[in-house]
This record gives C-alpha cells, sequence and structure tokens, in this order.
C-alpha cells in the first residue's frame, strides 16, 4: 500500500494521450479499415422470432453478379451456442437471428443478393416473456434444455437456478415490526454505444487470418472465433479499433467467424459493418426481469430478514446476468437471514450480453424500492436506515466471501452531510434515493514498458482503452518511475503484439492492467538500477531510485551524478542492451466499489412526463487515479441508468418483432434532459493494489433505477413498481390513483 | 444505398416537365427540397434506386413575402431561415416555432415547411400549426398551379393530394390581424431530437374586450392525417378563453383523435394529452393574443 507517500501524478487530471486523435477526427474505428479488393459482407436475418429452418438454398445469391461468397450455419462448424448465435443451425431463435450471409463487391450488391436466398420455414409459437416461459407446459425454445442440467426432470425454459442463503427466513420475518415487500419489472435494455458493431477480415492461403475490429477484448475475439471455426488460436491475429463505445456488448462476437468464413472462400478481405437496425435486433442487450422482494425490520430499523426471487430473461440461449443479480441485491447489507433464488430463463429474443454491472441494476432496483418503502413505514430517513444496516469491513457478504476495507458507510456518511441531501427538493418535487454496488474483478493482464534513446516511455498493454485507462496507465507509471505524466504513452497491442489480457470488463482494467503497469515499471526500475550499479562500479543495493534517477543510496561514498532514465536508456547498448519492463499475473482481490445516489424530479400530472431536475452521485473509488475520469464514469453510469428509468425499453409485437430498432423509438436521454449530474469521490483505498484503486466504471449505473423510481414515489405519494416511468405508464397509474 | 439519378432543373417549366415525363416512363421519382426525410429513407428505409428532382434552386420556393394580408412562404426555405426572421416570428410565432421543433440546429439548415408537409407524417411537426393558421397549399404541376387547404393537402400515412407531374411551390398563410395570436404544443417523451406522440395548433383572435371572434385549432399524430378540428375551433369563439373554453377545446381534440396504440403511446394516453396540448397551446395563443 502507497497510501502514506505523497502522491504527485495521480489524482492530477491531464489531457488524455489519445485525445488529440479522438477530437479531430482521425481516430480509426470499427468500420474505418479498407484494405484493396475487399468485399462487403451483410447477412440475411430471421423474420420470425422462432422457427425450424427447413431447408437454405444460397444458389440464387450466388448467381447474382458482384457476389463471390455466400454461407449459412453449416460453414460455422464450432462455438457450441455462440457458433449458433452467429449463424442459426436448426432453428431460429430469435427475430433478426443471423441465418445466412453473402460477401459482394458492393454493400448494395451483398443487400440485394440476399433477397434471393430461399429459406424455408416451419414456424413455431414464440416464446416472449418470463411468465410465458416459465408456464406449465410453455413452449420450449430449446427442446434440451434442462435446468441445471438435469436430465432426470423434463426440458424447461429455465436453463439454471442459482442460490444464496443463510440463516432462518421465518424467524428473521417473525422478529420484524415492518415489512415490505413487491414485484417489479424492468424491461430489456441496450447499451447504445454509438458504434456499430464491424470487423474486416482477411485470410491467406495457410488459413492465417488477421481480424481488425471493434471490440472490448481483442484475445477473446480470438478465441471465439476460433472455437466457431474450428481454429486454433495461433491461427487468427486480432487487431482492435478504438472503440466508440461498448458497455459490456464488445465482449462478444457477432460477425468476425463469418467475415473470416466469407474471405476464406472468396479470397478477399471481408468488410462487415451492423446497421444500427442490426443492432438493436441481434445483438445483446440486457435481461428484462420479474423480480419479488420482501424485506422486514425491527422498529429501530434493524433489518430481519430479506428475501429475493428474481427471474432473468437470457435471451435465446443461456447465460443471463441472473447470478450477479443475485449477488448484489442485498450486497449492502449486514444482516444474519436471507434467501436469493435466481433463474436463467430462456425466451425467443436476442441473446443477452454483458451491459454495465450486468444483472445489479435490475435486483437492486427492486430490494432498494423495498427499503425504501421499509424506511417510509418505519418514519426513517432512507440514508439513517442504510446506514444502520451497512455491510462494512468484517462483514461476509451474501455472496459468500468477507468483506475487507469498503466505503459503504463513508459514502453515506459523505451523502448525509452533503448540501445537495441536506437541502430539501423544491417544492412539487420528489427525492428518492438508493443505493448502489458492484464487485469488480481482477483477472489476468500483461504489461510491457520500453523506454526509448530520449528516456520516452511506451507502455504496450492489452486492455482495449473504453473510459480513459490509457491515461490512468501513463499516470499510474508516472508516479512509479517518478518521471512527468508527458514522457509517457500507452499503446494498446494487437494479439501478437502484446500479453495475454482478459477483456477490459468487469471494471477490471485500472485495478489489474493498472497492477501489471505498476509491477513492469517496478522492473525498469530494478534494470536502471543495475545499468547504474554497472557505470558507478557500485553494488546494485548501493543505488537508489528516486525522482526519476538512479543516485547512490545515503550513506555511500561515490561522486557521481545522479543518472535519469534518459541518461540510461542513452548508454542502455554498453550497459546490456534496450531497457525492457514486464509483467504478468493473475490481479487478486479487486475491491467492491459501493454508491449512493439520490434524484429530484418533477412529474406532470396532466401528461405523465417526470423531469429529473438534480441528481448526486457519491462512490468510493478506493483511489482516483484520474479523478476526470472517474466522474465521468459516475456521471455517464447515471445517465444510463435514468435513461432506463425514464423511457429506454424493448417494445415487441405480438410476434416477438421488435417495434422501435433504432434511437428515434429506443429513447436513450438527450443532454437537454439531464441536470448536471453532480459527484462526489470517497476514498476508501484497496488493501490489494499498490495505490488502493476500486474499479469504478460500473457501480455508476446500479443505484439510478432505484433512486428514481424512489423520487417518482415521493413526488405523487404512490409507487409505480415497474419501470420505465415512461409518460404512458405514469399517467396511467396517477389515473387510476385519482 | 442504391444507383440513383439525380436533377436540379432551372426552371419550374422545366421541373414540372421532368415530372411529367419520368411520371409517363415509369420512373420512380421523389422531389427533394432540404432532403432530410429523403436522404433517411433512401439510406435505412427503402434503398431502391429512382430520380431524385431537387427543387430547392428554383427562386419560385425560395420566395418570402410579408404583406399585408398574405404571408407566403416558398415551400424549399429552410427552418434557420425562418427562425433568425424577426418579423415573422413576431407574426406567426406558434407556426416557426413548429418549424423549430424539427430537427436539430444542423438539419434545420436544410429542413423545410414544404418538405415537413409534403412528408405527410401523421405527426408532422409544422402541419397541425399550417391548419390553425388557414394555411393554403401553392401546387404547379402539368394542368397549371392551384391551391388546396392545408387540412385537404394529406390523404393518408405518407399520401397526398398532388398528382406525380405536381409539387408544392410554398404556402400562403392569412396574415394576422387585430388581436390574433398562435400556438403549437407537441408531447415528446424527451426534451428534444425526437417525434410527436400528440401536437395541437391554434391560432385564434380577440376583440378589444377580450371576446374570442375566430378561433382555428389542429391537431397531430392522433389520427392518419393532421386533423382540423372544428368544435374545438367554436368552443373558443364568444368566450374569453377562460379554463372552461379551452377545456371544452381540449374534449373537443379528445373527441376527435382517433389514435393507434403504438411504440410511441397508447390510444388513452394520445386521447388525453391531444386535449391536454390542446388547453395549453390554446391558452399561449391567448396570451399571445393580448401581447402579453
Amino acid at each position: 500500500m502507497a497510501e502514506a507517500v505523497d502522491l504527485k501524478a495521480i489524482g492530477t487530471r491531464p489531457v488524455r494521450p489519445d485525445g488529440v486523435e479522438k477530437v479531430t477526427g482521425r481516430a480509426n474505428f470499427g468500420a474505418d479499415l479498407n484494405l484493396p479488393g475487399m468485399l462487403h459482407g451483410k447477412i440475411l436475418r430471421s423474420p420470425h422470432a422462432h422457427a425450424r429452418i427447413k431447408s437454405i438454398d444460397l444458389s440464387g445469391a450466388l448467381a447474382v453478379d458482384g457476389v463471390l461468397a455466400a454461407i449459412s450455419g453449416e460453414d460455422i462448424p464450432g462455438g457450441g451456442d455462440l457458433g449458433d448465435n452467429v449463424l442459426a443451425n436448426e432453428k431460429v431463435l430469435y427475430h433478426g437471428h443471423a441465418v445466412a450471409a453473402v460477401a459482394a463487391t458492393s454493400a448494395y450488391i451483398a443487400e440485394q443478393a440476399l433477397d434471393q436466398i430461399q429459406v424455408e420455414y416451419e414456424v413455431l409459437n414464440p416464446v416472449l416473456s418470463i411468465d410465458d416461459a416459465i408456464a406449465d407446459g410453455a413452449t420450449l425454445v430449446n427442446e434440451s434444455q434442462h435446468t441445471n442440467g438435469d436430465t432426470s426432470q423434463p426440458a424447461s425454459n429455465i436453463a439454471a437456478i442459482t442460490k444464496f442463503e443463510r440463516g432462518d427466513i421465518d424467524k428473521g420475518f417473525a422478529e420484524a415490526a415492518v415489512v415490505a415487500e413487491g414485484e417489479f419489472r424492468v424491461p430489456t435494455a441496450h447499451q447504445g454505444y454509438i458504434e456499430p458493431h464491424a470487423c474486416t477480415a482477411t485470410i491467406n492461403e495457410e488459413g492465417k487470418a488477421t481480424v481488425w475490429c471493434c471490440t472490448q477484448g481483442q484475445f477473446d475475439v480470438r478465441s471465439m472465433t476460433a472455437n466457431c471455426l474450428d481454429k486454433q488460436v495461433s491461427d487468427i491475429r486480432v487487431i482492435p479499433s478504438e472503440i466508440g463505445g461498448g458497455f459490456g456488448g464488445k465482449t462478444t462476437i457477432y460477425l468476425e467467424p463469418v467475415a473470416v468464413k466469407l474471405s476464406e472462400i472468396s479470397g478477399r478481405p471481408v468488410k462487415m459493418v451492423m446497421s444500427r437496425e442490426e443492432v438493436f435486433r441481434a445483438t445483446g442487450p440486457t435481461s428484462a426481469t420479474l423480480c419479488r422482494v420482501k424485506v422486514g425490520a425491527k422498529s429501530d430499523g434493524t433489518i430481519t430478514a430479506a428475501t429475493a426471487w428474481l427471474a432473468y430473461e437470457a435471451g435465446a440461449y443461456p447465460g443471463a446476468p441472473v447470478g450477479p443479480g443475485c449477488m448484489s441485491v442485498l450486497a449492502p447489507y449486514e444482516l444474519e437471514n436471507f434467501k436469493i433464488e435466481g433463474h436463467d430463463v430462456l425466451v425467443n429474443k436476442p441473446k443477452v450480453a454483458a451491459y454495465r454491472a450486468p444483472g445489479a441494476p435490475q435486483s437492486m432496483h427492486a430490494m432498494e424500492c423495498a427499503i425504501d418503502d421499509l424506511a417510509r413505514k418505519l418514519e426513517m430517513d432512507p440514508i439513517e436506515l442504510r446506514l444502520k444496516n451497512a455491510a462494512d469491513e468484517g462483514t461476509i457478504a451474501p455472496y459468500g466471501p468477507q468483506f475487507p476495507a469498503i466505503g459503504l458507510r463513508a459514502c453515506l456518511e459523505a451523502a448525509k452531510v452533503h448540501p445537495n441531501y441536506t437541502t430539501p427538493p423544491a417544492e412539487g418535487q420528489g427525492r428518492g434515493v438508493a443505493v448502489g454496488f458492484w464487485f469488480n474483478i481482477g483477472m489476468q493482464s500483461s504489461a510491457e514498458i520500453r523506454i526509448a534513446e530520449n528516456g520516452a516511455v511506451t507502455i504496450m498493454e492489452g486492455s482495449p482503452d473504453i473510459g480513459g485507462s490509457r491515461a490512468s496507465m501513463c499516470l499510474m507509471a508516472a508516479e512509479t518511475l517518478g518521471i512527468p505524466y508527458e514522457n509517457i504513452n500507452a499503446h494498446v497491442g494487437d494479439t501478437e503484439a502484446t500479453g495475454y489480457c482478459n477483456t477490459t470488463g468487469g471494471s477490471r482494467t485500472t485495478f489489474a492492467t493498472g497492477m501489471a503497469v505498476i509491477e513492469a515499471c517496478e522492473d525498469i526500475i530494478a534494470q536502471c538500477k543495475e545499468r547504474a550499479a554497472l557505470t558507478w562500479d557500485l553494488d546494485v543495493n548501493q543505488v537508489d531510485w528516486e525522482d526519476g534517477q538512479a543516485v547512490p543510496k545515503p550513506g555511500v561514498n561515490a561522486d557521481v551524478k545522479p543518472l535519469s532514465l534518459a541518461d540510461i536508456a542513452r548508454s542502455a547498448g554498453r550497459t546490456g542492451g534496450p531497457l525492457l519492463g514486464r509483467a504478468s499475473l493473475n490481479a487478486q482481490g479487486p475491491g467492491a466499489s459501493f454508491s449512493v445516489n439520490w434524484t429530484d424530479v418533477e412529474v406532470d400530472r396532466e401528461t405523465g412526463k417526470v423531469d429529473v431536475m438534480a441528481f448526486t452521485g457519491v462512490q468510493d473509488a478506493g483511489r482516483a487515479i484520474h479523478p476526470s475520469y472517474v466522474e465521468g464514469q459516475m456521471q455517464g453510469g447515471a445517465v444510463q441508468g435514468l435513461g432506463w428509468a425514464l423511457n429506454e425499453e424493448y417494445i415487441y409485437d405480438a410476434n416477438g418483432v421488435m417495434e422501435n430498432a433504432g434511437f428515434l423509438d429506443y429513447r436513450v436521454p438527450v443532454t437537454s434532459d439531464m441536470p448536471m449530474i453532480d459527484t462526489q469521490i470517497v476514498e476508501v483505498p484497496n488493501p490489494s493494489h499498490p495505490y488502493g484503486v476500486r474499479g469504478v466504471g460500473e457501480t455508476p449505473i446500479v443505484a439510478p433505477l432505484a433512486a428514481t423510481s424512489n423520487a417518482v414515489r415521493d413526488a405523487l405519494g404512490f409507487r409505480i413498481n415497474d419501470l420505465p416511468l415512461s409518460p404512458p405508464r405514469v399517467l396511467a397509474a396517477i389515473d387510476e390513483n385519482e | 444505398m442504391g444507383d440513383y439519378a439525380y436533377a436540379a432543373p432551372a426552371t419550374v417549366d422545366s421541373t414540372v416537365e421532368l415530372l411529367s415525363s419520368s411520371a409517363s416512363s415509369g420512373t420512380r421519382t421523389q422531389v427533394l427540397a432540404g432532403g432530410t426525410d429523403v436522404l433517411v429513407q433512401m439510406r435505412s428505409i427503402d434503398r431502391g434506386p429512382r430520380l431524385i428532382v431537387d427543387v430547392k434552386q428554383l427562386a419560385e420556393t425560395n420566395v418570402l413575402s410579408i404583406g399585408e394580408d398574405e404571408i407566403y412562404i416558398g415551400a424549399a426555405i429552410p427552418s434557420a431561415i425562418l427562425n433568425e426572421n424577426a418579423e415573422l416570428k413576431s407574426k406567426l410565432p406558434g407556426l416557426i416555432e413548429s418549424a423549430d421543433l424539427i430537427g436539430s440546429t444542423q438539419i434545420q439548415g436544410r429542413a423545410s415547411i414544404g418538405g415537413n408537409l409534403c412528408n405527410s407524417s401523421p405527426a408532422g411537426d409544422t402541419i397541425p400549426a399550417l391548419i390553425a393558421n388557414s394555411a393554403v397549399c401553392h401546387i404547379v404541376g402539368a394542368d397549371g398551379e392551384r391551391d388546396v387547404p392545408v387540412e385537404d393537402f394529406v390523404t393518408g400515412v405518407g399520401t397526398n393530394c398532388m398528382a406525380d407531374h405536381e409539387f408544392l411551390l410554398g404556402l400562403r398563410v392569412p396574415a394576422p390581424k387585430g388581436n390574433t395570436g398562435d400556438a403549437y404544443l407537441r408531447f415528446i417523451p424527451r426534451t428534444e431530437m425526437d417525434i410527436a406522440v400528440a401536437g395541437a395548433g391554434v391560432r385564434l383572435t380577440l376583440d378589444d374586450s377580450g371576446t374570442c371572434t375566430a378561433a382555428r385549432v389542429g391537431i397531430g399524430a392522433v389520427a392518419p392525417t393532421a386533423l382540423l378540428v372544428s368544435e374545438a375551433g367554436d368552443a373558443l369563439i364568444g368566450t374569453q378563453v377562460d379554463d372552461d373554453a379551452l377545456n371544452a377545446a381540449a374534449a373537443a381534440c379528445s373527441a376527435a383523435a382517433s389514435p393507434i396504440s403504438d411504440k410511441r403511446g397508447t390510444v388513452e394516453y394520445r386521447i388525453k394529452v391531444v386535449g391536454v396540448l390542446c388547453k395549453r397551446a390554446g391558452a399561449i395563443a391567448r396570451d399571445r393574443a393580448k401581447g402579453s
């Protein structure tokens, strides 16, 4: 722990190294690569939400002038569910499911050729909601799916059930003086990244492929593409472009194996770019959910028991983030008696993908609404009630581990005295409070530090930068090496240029890749001390590293001038060759990040429109490496959460066709919808990180859902359980209550 | 996008000639003013080939005149130009505000009231405001010129009364006289960059005692076309445009609405909200007529 050290670089707010390229438009994103002779690939998508494919005839497309390749599911031999999602095999499982693909000399020709592909379907009943999916006698999305793989039981749309239990629920509720409970629905929401999925692939005569794409994880694209195509990871090189937003949605693949296969058949590079409509219809949003929660407390506010029954739509294949939903739902509270049960439910909708704190916003929306109701029944301030029951260092989290130092209590204390909280909401407005949580992850990272002849530092690492992480890497390197930030640049390497690195996700990058960068810097320092010792004819133990230069240790009798990084680099050829530091690790102890949010809203009782008038987020960052980017994460997450609370939802017709597959009718907030999102960073250092870092990117989206619901509850005088709080829903509720 | 041909004839006559010949040869043809709807359609809705006939360079589609009796707005004049015309804005604030609701500042550099009308969407924001203002479409074609009231122009979702050889030259709006005010309000779930769930435009005239002597109400996004709601206007005439009168006009709008439930709102929601908008727009128009 470097907590006591005077920090020079960490905590400052310099310009990001990738900034100029981005604001001038020079940066290359997924769709920006063009190669000589390149073809354009397009995908034919299912017009049905659920159907058996009886036959596919590609000959009509292949006969179109300008078409050089056409493929269907049988051309993607591997990958299991992932491969079946990339191109369907026996059944199409959602409207928009990819069925076939063509590559042609222009995008328009490719599109026209899709119309010439003949697909014969046997249309099946679609399963379109959790209620439908878990009903007795429900149509099965997958006839061979058994709950938790238990084939002794009949096939089911419930792919898995997860449970966490402790204590005695009945005893706990018997001790409760007040109980709050409810059933809450949260709709499907998309990450809404601005940049659609895009890739360009080429493969040579030896079967070696190169893929350029926008992704959060080039190494996962490599392994997933290799699996789908029954290739070795070493057959595929993946070069990540800059990324125009991911939020978890770019942690999987859709196009890459198709582009490689089309390239293999045509002998040409193939570029594929999704339209916005394809992004909505066929990429993974997050789960729609149904959550039933109950919580009881003594009259002094001590929570005695809680239960949560959660059901999450997985889409067409297993894998809803219901596990994290279960882990999060009661994480902020110290309690003895609880039961949490989560269900991973198949429906005929796109396979869900990660979205910022996957699964936590939905379950915590339900529980934080119930906690708010509990506070009302107890006539307690909602922050006081949470302080009374807050998890702290030593608390055994509901999902098992014992929390080390965590910042929930510090956040609640900071919120309680914050002027935005001590000032009551304006006349006619309602205020809502909620707590957010994300456990964060560590995992594998590698980093290399290269020193140029002039002492300039290049960091080579493998985490695609979705939130300013290159700036954070440079700051941690500047701090560790003791040199100016401006002397350092950070690069995200492709799969052949840098060591293995897990995907950017789970808020792991600044924590885990940052740790690798720090260790690689320490490796450089060790080497520099050796070079200086050699130069000065001293023992390495007689050399220190201070303020970016090698100096003799105090008391060492040596009449020498300090050697800077540049001095050592300049003469590196004479002292053992180029300076190259490296580190690889599997980072442990990521450190959970808690938050407290509150928002003030105004409701137009004649139109049902909810206006967000004020919003404040307080969050534990452990240590804010670049405070502006921490605040940016807090603000961005808040806006995504508010959008989900207010208007975002997938709207389906009775046949399972999404009706709002575009940004006009899938309503993310526009800037003028939002107040300034006020932020306060709390720093309770993570004991597992050299500088105390906790991941900060995901927690901010968690609490805004319930905070908004609770604020609308406060404004209206009654609760609306389901999201979004769109004008038609709110007006209907007002009419019903008057 | 598929292959397409583009022509920008220099005169009204040659434009009509091109439209006529391409209609008779069966060529798919689309008239373009600002192009802010056409380009989106070409890129994302229907990418098939077509002939684009650009009319924004004609002098006749760019006439803007503010006369004693009539205000003439050329069909291709961008909203940005209208927005910056202080005299126009003071005479027809509601109509200009309706144009200002469409698209971003950048889009308004090209988007026009004429284009919004010819696109003939049920949710076109300028259409209820034009109806409230008794605007008339000035159309030219192979058979010469003709005038059609805006409420009779749009015939269905995306369709209008113009023949293949015709196009819109401009709009004639009666100049407001005496104590006259107009207003347009729409409801969207966001604050901007959205499409109307319901809309209502009101223009009314008061005498010196504050009694309403003339009133027209147009509503949008609650039927296949924007509608003139005569009953709503009648409910205001002869009153002081007080809450009772506004509520009566609102009820008339709700009664006239025949919306659908879709991704933007339910039937019940739209019926209720179109009334709320009429009431609120009526109050603004009244205050404007009073000069406050």
